[in-house]
This record gives C-alpha cells, sequence and structure tokens, in this order.
C-alpha cells in the first residue's frame, strides 16, 4: 500500500463498472432510468405512516417488497429497510459490473463504503415509540426492544450487511455527512482506489427517511413544501413557485474499480471519476450565503482535478432541492464557476421526481450522471413552468434531452453546511 | 511524494479526565472511574455503570445560545477542540480556511437531545419537534458546528464506523492532508448515555451487568463479562508536516501507518470475530509505516472485555508479533468502552507515551485468561513506534502505527 501524493498524475485511476438503483418510481437502474428520463414524477401522499398533522404531507416512496427484491427472510428481519435498500442495491451494481469475488486476494482488495445521512432512525423512533410507550416513559423498558436495536442505534451496520453478502475483507466506511453524504462516500471510495488501499470499492448511500420524526424535524424549520394540494407536482426545483423540497427515500450503490484492473478483465466501463472536491461554508448549519461561493469552490477544485474548461462539461445534475435559498444558491455557484458557458449547460434536478433521499440522493444522482453519459441523455426537470430572475439557467424543463455526454458534473449541498462536487467523465481510447 | 501527517495537538473529554495531562495521570496510576450511572436514574437497568463525563458544566465554554442548539456530544467536541488547537498552538485565524478540516468519528450522535424530542413529538397532542432537532441529533451535527466555529471550509467528513472511527479518521485526515488540507481536527467523540440510547446498546449483548466497578470490566481477564459503556474522547490535531516544521510546533508524533479490514461476516454469540483479518489489518499499518513487527515498541488493544473477542484479539496479535513478542497495555477498563471516543482517546494515550517516554501499565485483569505481554505497571521505557488497535460492531477491524516524529536532517528523534 502507497498513498501516493499531490501530484494527480501519480494518482491512480478510477473508473464506474457497474450501477445499482433502488428510486421511488423505478426500483432498478434500468427502471429508474426510464422513470426520470420520461419525467415522470413519483412524488404523492405519504402512504407510510399517518402525515394528516403535519405542514408537509407529500413524498416519493418505494414500492419497494423486500422479498421481491431477492432478500431472504432473515436479511428482511435484520435489517432496518434503509439497508435492504443498500443490500439490493449493491447486488445489482455487482452483477452489472460482471466482477466475480470468488478469490480471497481480490477480496482483501475489495472495500465497501456507504453514505447515510440518517441511518437506522425509522427503525429507532419505531423501537422507541413501543419501549418508550409512545412517549410516555422517560426511562424506557428496554425489555420490549426488538432483537436487532443495536443494529439500528449505529449505521455502521449499513456497509457492514454489505461486506457480508459478499464476503469482503477490504476497507469498510460509513460515511455521514448529512445531504452530501452520498457524494462523499463515493468521493471516500474513489480516493482509497486513487491511493492504492483498494481496487474495487462498493459505494454509495442509501437512506429511508419517512417516518414522523423527520417529517416533524423538516416542518419545524419550514423546509419541505407545504404544497399538499397538488403531490405529482409539489417538488418543483429552479421554479419561481418552489416552497421546499419533497422527502423521498432510495438507495444507489457504484462499482468503483482501479482504471488497469478493469481494463484487464474487459469490464464494461460506464465512466471514469475524475474530480471530487468537499468544502464547508462555515456559516450555518441550515442557511446559505446567496453567492454560493463554498459550493463554487469545490466545483473549481473538481474542475482543476479534471483537467476540464468550463464548456467542455455537457451536463449539470444539480442539487436542485427546491428551497428558495438552495436553488439562488446553485446557480450562484454555477455562474461564479463556469462563467458564460454555465448559460449553456444543460442543468436539471433529479430530485422534481425522486424527491430527496437526504444522504442517499448523491449516490443517485452520480448513477444518473453515469447513465447521462452511458445513454446520451440528459434528464429533465420535471415541474418546471414558471421563470425565476436569480435561477436563470437552461434547467432541462419538464422533457429529456439527447445530446453528447462527455463530461456530467454533480453537486450537493446539506445541513451542516457541507457542499460538495463530483465529476464523472467518459472514459477516451486508453490502454492496459 | 507523500505529505506527511503529524499531530500536534491533544484535548480530551472523557472520564478519565478533563484534560490530556488528567488522562495521563488516570492512566498511569490505574485510577478505576467507573461509576454507578448518574445522567439519569437507571435502577431499572440490568447496567448500572458507566463511565461519565462526571460534572460537566460548560458554562463559559459553549456559548449560550449554542448550548441550546446542540446535545452534550457536540458540546463535548466544542471543549475538546479548543483544548486540542491551544495545545497545539495553532490560532485558527492564521490557517487557510480552505486547509482547515474536521474529521470526526461518532457512531450514534445526539442522543439526548434526539429522545428529548422524540418523547414530545409522541407524548403530545399536536406532534412537533423543537427547531434543533433537525440539526442537534444527526451525526454530521458536530462537525457541522466545529466547522462553522473556527471557519473550517476545508474538506471534512464524518465516519460512523462503530468503535474504529477514531482510527479510522487519522487515516482519513492524512488523505485529506495528502489532497492539501494543512490542519485537520481528528478524533471522535460519544455520548451514549440517555435512557433510550443504553436500551439500544443493551441490544449488543455485549455488556456487563456487574454492579462493582473494579470487577465490572475486565478485558483479557478470566473473570470477563463483557464491557462497561462511557462517553468523551479525544479531538487531535492532525497537521502537514510542512505547516508544523514552518510554525515550529512540537510534534507528538507522526500517522505512519494504517490498515483497514472487515471480516465479512456477521459477529454471531460465541464468535470472536476473525482474528486473520484483524491482523491483516496491523500488518497494512506496518506495511505502510515500512516497520517489521519487531520494532513496535507497544500494542495498545481493542480489549472488548467479552471472551471470545478477547481471545481473537489475542491470536491476531500473536499471528503479528509472536508469542509474547510485543509489550500490550489497555485502559478502557478505566474509562468504559467510549466507542467512537474510545479508540480515539487510546491515540491520545500512545501519543502520550512517545512523548513521555513512559508506558502506563494494563488496567484490568489480575488474572488473564489470555496471555500476552500485558505491561505489569507503569514504568520508564524506550517508545519509539506504538500500534493501537480497534475492532467495531459489526466485523469492523482497524489499527494505526504511530512513531515518534525524526527529523531528516539530524535523524534524532525529538
Amino acid at each position: 500500500m502507497s498513498a501516493t501524493g499531490l501530484s494527480d498524475k501519480t494518482l491512480r485511476r478510477t473508473v464506474v463498472t457497474g450501477i445499482g438503483v433502488v428510486a421511488p418510481g423505478g426500483l432498478t437502474r434500468k427502471d429508474f432510468w426510464s422513470c426520470i428520463t420520461a419525467g415522470r414524477t413519483a412524488t404523492r401522499r405519504i402512504t407510510m405512516f399517518d402525515a394528516s398533522t403535519f405542514r408537509s404531507q407529500v413524498a416519493a416512496e418505494c414500492d419497494f417488497d423486500p422479498a421481491a427484491a431477492g432478500l431472504s427472510p432473515r436479511d428482511i428481519r435484520r435489517s432496518d429497510r434503509y439497508i435492504q435498500f443498500g443490500l439490493v442495491a449493491a447486488a445489482e451494481a455487482l452483477a452489472d459490473s460482471g466482477l466475480d469475488l470468488d478469490g480471497e486476494w481480490l477480496r482483501n482488495r475489495t472495500g465497501v463504503v456507504m453514505g447515510s445521512a440518517v441511518g437506522g432512525t425509522t427503525a429507532l423512533e419505531a423501537e422507541y415509540v413501543v419501549v418508550s410507550n409512545q412517549g410516555r416513559d422517560w426511562l424506557v423498558d428496554h425489555d420490549y426492544a426488538g432483537p436487532f436495536i443495536y443494529q439500528a442505534l449505529v449505521p455502521s451496520s449499513l456497509a457492514a450487511d454489505i461486506a457480508v453478502h459478499h464476503g469482503v475483507h477490504g476497507p469498510v466506511q460509513v460515511v455521514s455527512t448529512g445531504c452530501t453524504s452520498g457524494i462523499d462516500a463515493i468521493g471516500y471510495a474513489h480516493q482509497l482506489v486513487q491511493d492504492g488501499e483498494a481496487d474495487v470499492v462498493i459505494a454509495g448511500a442509501s437512506d429511508s427517511p419517512l417516518s414522523p420524526v423527520t417529517a416533524a424535524s423538516f416542518d419545524a424549520i419550514k423546509a419541505t413544501t407545504p404544497n399538499n394540494s397538488d403531490p405529482e407536482h409539489a417538488s418543483r426545483p429552479f421554479d419561481a413557485q418552489r416552497s421546499g423540497f419533497v422527502l423521498g427515500e432510495g438507495a444507489a450503490v457504484l462499482i468503483l474499480e482501479e482504471l488497469s484492473h478493469a481494463l484487464r478483465r474487459n469490464a464494461p466501463i460506464y465512466c471514469e471519476v475524475t474530480g471530487y472536491a468537499a468544502r464547508s461554508n462555515g456559516f450555518h448549519m441550515t442557511g446559505l450565503r446567496p453567492d454560493g461561493l463554498e459550493m463554487s469552490l469545490a466545483i473549481d477544485e473538481t474542475m482543476r482535478q479534471s483537467r476540464l474548461n468550463p464548456e467542455d462539461v455537457s451536463y449539470i445534475c444539480a442539487h436542485g432541492s427546491g428551497t428558495r435559498q438552495n436553488d439562488r444558491h446553485e446557480t450562484a455557484a454555477f455562474k461564479r464557476s463556469l462563467g458564460q458557458a454555465a448559460y449553456f449547460i444543460p442543468v436539471s434536478s433529479i430530485k422534481s421526481m425522486v424527491g430527496h433521499s437526504l444522504g442517499a440522493i448523491g449516490a443517485i444522482e452520480m448513477a444518473a450522471c453515469a447513465l447521462a453519459i452511458n445513454t446520451n441523455v440528459v434528464p429533465p426537470t420535471a415541474n418546471w413552468a414558471n421563470r425565476d430572475p436569480e435561477c436563470d439557467l437552461d434547467y432541462t424543463p419538464n422533457t429529456a434531452r439527447e445530446l453528447p455526454v462527455h463530461a456530467a458534473l454533480s453537486v450537493g449541498s446539506g445541513f451542516g453546511g457541507f457542499q460538495s462536487a463530483m465529476m464523472f467523465r467518459r472514459l477516451t481510447a486508453v490502454s492496459a | 511524494m507523500t505529505r506527511r501527517g503529524v499531530i500536534t495537538g491533544l484535548g480530551v473529554v472523557a472520564p478519565s479526565g478533563m484534560t490530556a495531562d488528567e488522562h495521563w495521570d488516570t492512566v498511569t496510576a490505574g485510577k478505576n472511574k467507573l461509576a454507578e450511572i448518574s445522567l439519569f436514574d437507571a435502577s431499572g437497568y440490568p447496567v448500572k455503570l458507566a463511565g461519565e463525563v462526571r460534572d460537566f458544566d460548560v458554562t463559559g465554554q459553549v456559548d449560550g445560545r449554542l448550548k441550546v442548539q446542540t446535545d452534550r456530544w457536540t458540546w463535548m467536541a466544542l471543549v475538546a477542540a479548543e483544548q486540542a488547537l491551544a495545545d497545539a498552538g495553532v490560532d485558527v485565524s492564521t490557517v487557510d480556511p480552505d486547509e482547515l478540516s474536521v474529521v470526526l468519528a461518532s457512531s450514534s450522535g445526539g442522543n439526548q437531545f434526539g429522545q428529548r424530542e422524540l418523547q414530545r413529538l409522541w407524548s403530545q397532542p399536536d406532534r412537533t419537534v423543537g427547531a434543533y432537532q433537525s440539526i442537534a441529533w444527526f451525526y454530521a451535527a458536530t462537525v457541522g458546528q466545529l466547522s462553522i466555529k473556527h471557519q473550517a471550509k476545508g474538506p471534512s467528513s464524518v465516519l460512523v464506523s462503530e468503535s474504529t472511527g477514531g482510527l479510522e479518521s487519522l487515516g482519513h485526515a492524512a488523505r485529506t492532508i495528502n489532497r492539501g488540507s494543512s490542519v485537520v481536527l481528528a478524533g471522535g467523540l460519544e455520548a451514549p448515555l440517555s435512557p433510550y440510547a443504553l436500551a439500544c446498546q443493551l441490544g449488543s449483548g455485549r455488556l456487563s451487568t456487574c454492579r462493582d466497578p473494579l470487577r465490572a470490566y475486565r478485558p483479557f481477564d478470566a473473570d470477563a463479562t463483557g464491557y462497561v459503556p462511557g462517553e468523551g474522547g479525544a479531538v487531535l490535531i492532525v497537521e502537514a508536516l510542512d505547516h508544523a516544521l514552518a510554525r515550529g510546533a512540537t510534534i507528538y508524533g507522526e500517522i505512519a501507518g494504517w490498515g483497514s479490514t472487515h471480516d465479512g461476516r456477521h459477529t454471531v454469540p460465541g464468535s470472536g470475530g476473525s482474528a486473520a483479518q484483524y491482523a491483516r489489518a496491523m500488518r497494512l499499518a506496518l506495511a505502510q509505516a515500512g516497520i517489521e513487527p519487531s520494532d513496535v515498541d507497544l500494542v495498545i488493544p481493542d480489549a472488548l472485555g467479552v471472551p471470545e473477542f478477547d481471545r481473537t484479539e489475542t491470536e491476531a496479535i500473536d499471528d503479528v508479533f509472536g508469542t509474547h513478542g510485543v509489550p500490550v497495555t489497555s485502559h478502557k477498563a478505566l474509562t468504559g468502552r467510549l466507542y467512537q471516543g474510545g479508540s480515539a482517546l487510546d491515540v491520545v494515550t500512545a501519543l502520550l507515551a512517545l512523548r513521555t517516554q513512559v508506558v502506563p501499565g494494563n488496567a484490568g485483569s489480575d488474572n488473564p485468561a489470555c496471555d500476552l505481554d500485558f505491561v505489569p505497571a507503569t514504568r520508564e521505557s524506550t517508545v519509539d513506534s506504538v500500534l493501537v488497535g480497534a475492532r467495531g460492531f459489526d466485523g469492523y477491524n482497524s489499527s494505526v502505527l504511530l512513531r515518534r516524529y525524526v527529523p531528516a536532517e539530524t535523524g534524532e528523534r525529538r
């Protein structure tokens, strides 16, 4: 193992060789891509719990049946919903990559890095209701707890369960940087490959935050939309009428692989991870300064690592949460980093269709970037109707667009002030 | 060319003390800090002991407005970070904000705050929580607050690999420095002593129900019956070597190597995890440091106190170092197991051994069931490199090799 250094050209290169997705509107990679390129929204009135007392009563839910998705009765009992998503997405990604993990050497060189913003919160809340007797007792009665309550407390279970499923022995980690967890987990995995700490990393993120405590938490700060009358059109990123984000759930997992390793086995290669950067705004836990400075610094660093000029970027998969401040902040960051080119690059927010699944969405958006490069199709921003003078870029309104996608940039922004950016680029001719 | 990461500052908020010096006094004197839980009435719980940060008063240390917006876990980190920066002599206003990062580990977030808000949500008819629930409970809350407080705008991260994160944060800090950060606040802290969080921990089946503080947590001992939970941890200032040298900083030690592996299977009752994978994590750290097992002067183990885990940890150490091949010392018996905070605190112990050339005696076992070369009592000794090990639920293995810094030009250690 040798950590190599500051000069980018000495670092090993990372490619994406497999994709798995569990998302609202599409429980596989293929169905997810069909859903969002058709501009179909998966947002609806919340069915998973009684949301009638909440300010925001809409969400993007997965119609997920763990048994139909291939999980065993024991997996289903042991693992909280967000881990089930992760297991299913990881299995799909590995199958897609064609990797054979039978050899001990490769298992030792294969890691798992998953992101999650809130981990087992949904299971923790459900258990809490029982052991506290619906909030009556501060001194909860542990005798009523379920057998896997400790797995719910510690989000390390997410990556551990995936490692166990595939019997891998490399570095395993869970990254939890709020709503940038997905990009940051893939970024962490990319660094493990760059530095030679792993040859393959099963990397992505998962969250299933649809429960009363999460809904109440975002209600309390009016971050989610009160637009309950029109659930299918409630998530309106970059639209002048946007009124907050719509909660979602899901997972995406990518197989990151060292370039020469992938070439040697003639793996299908979606794209290369050419840049990743994270910054913090040092400003406020939930507030964003309108100038988008720190997000722009993360984009600049990602562009530098990728050796790309602004006009080389084919597509931007935006954070586009649909809150007043985010979409303005992000638009300013794109302009600050890309200058005039920002006006000519198609931007879109898939949160308009699949909602905001907190930590998971960053990985789902990276999956969308890889698929955009693979198919030369850019998914749209659904529900876009009214121009906001502060959001004046090309948001690919309502209809997917066919165009050559050579390089796709994605960004994330989250509570805690985290700002992350990542670039995927089509792999051009290389030799092993 | 790798940019090297060295540690220049320590901050401790733990049962063993409210400073690194107090912690050192506790471990070198072998003072047991376990006591009956005082944070809530634990009389109805099978576990009655814990390692608490007693009389933790943050008045004057945490701004009143910030205090109401954050959990006890975040207060501990704010206090430990101030200490660590002061110890390192780093004035954050002189560091480029883009090169100042925070990489901390936690495995359960703001438990007390979270339980209070869950209670409000589920016991009151209006079904609401307070405005700060969304920023106080989640795992990234502490790193977010620290980045704001210290204007740390560089790449930051939050690692939640249960109990190994205190070590993993050093590896990631080194990666981050290698990519351009100058100063990284690393380490881990935990505040798992709320009634609900304790109920969750009981689910692991690994906690000791013994009521005698001196007998409750006995890693490697014939009487080992599990561990006692604790709270707190440490913040460490990891700094690029060139940055530390340029400002004439005192260097505790260098992060010379690290290794991270996974068992690849769940640790079912009766199995103690994979000795082979844990040994491989240690070997990865040694290989990266470029040293032989015989060059290691001390091992600080995970010391779970669950017999089957103590046995596999012994196997792993024997496998790498040979039987009685290296002195071993652990102090978790004095503080309880602080999860992510515990591995960070073990790093503090390792660095103070490098600094003082004193090895604290092993704590918690007078009748070992495991045949390791336990340090029988605190003693002076040449300590140039220390390997710290940690294991996490389910199947995580981690190890870090810390080495005394040797200036290239003189070849002398300092």
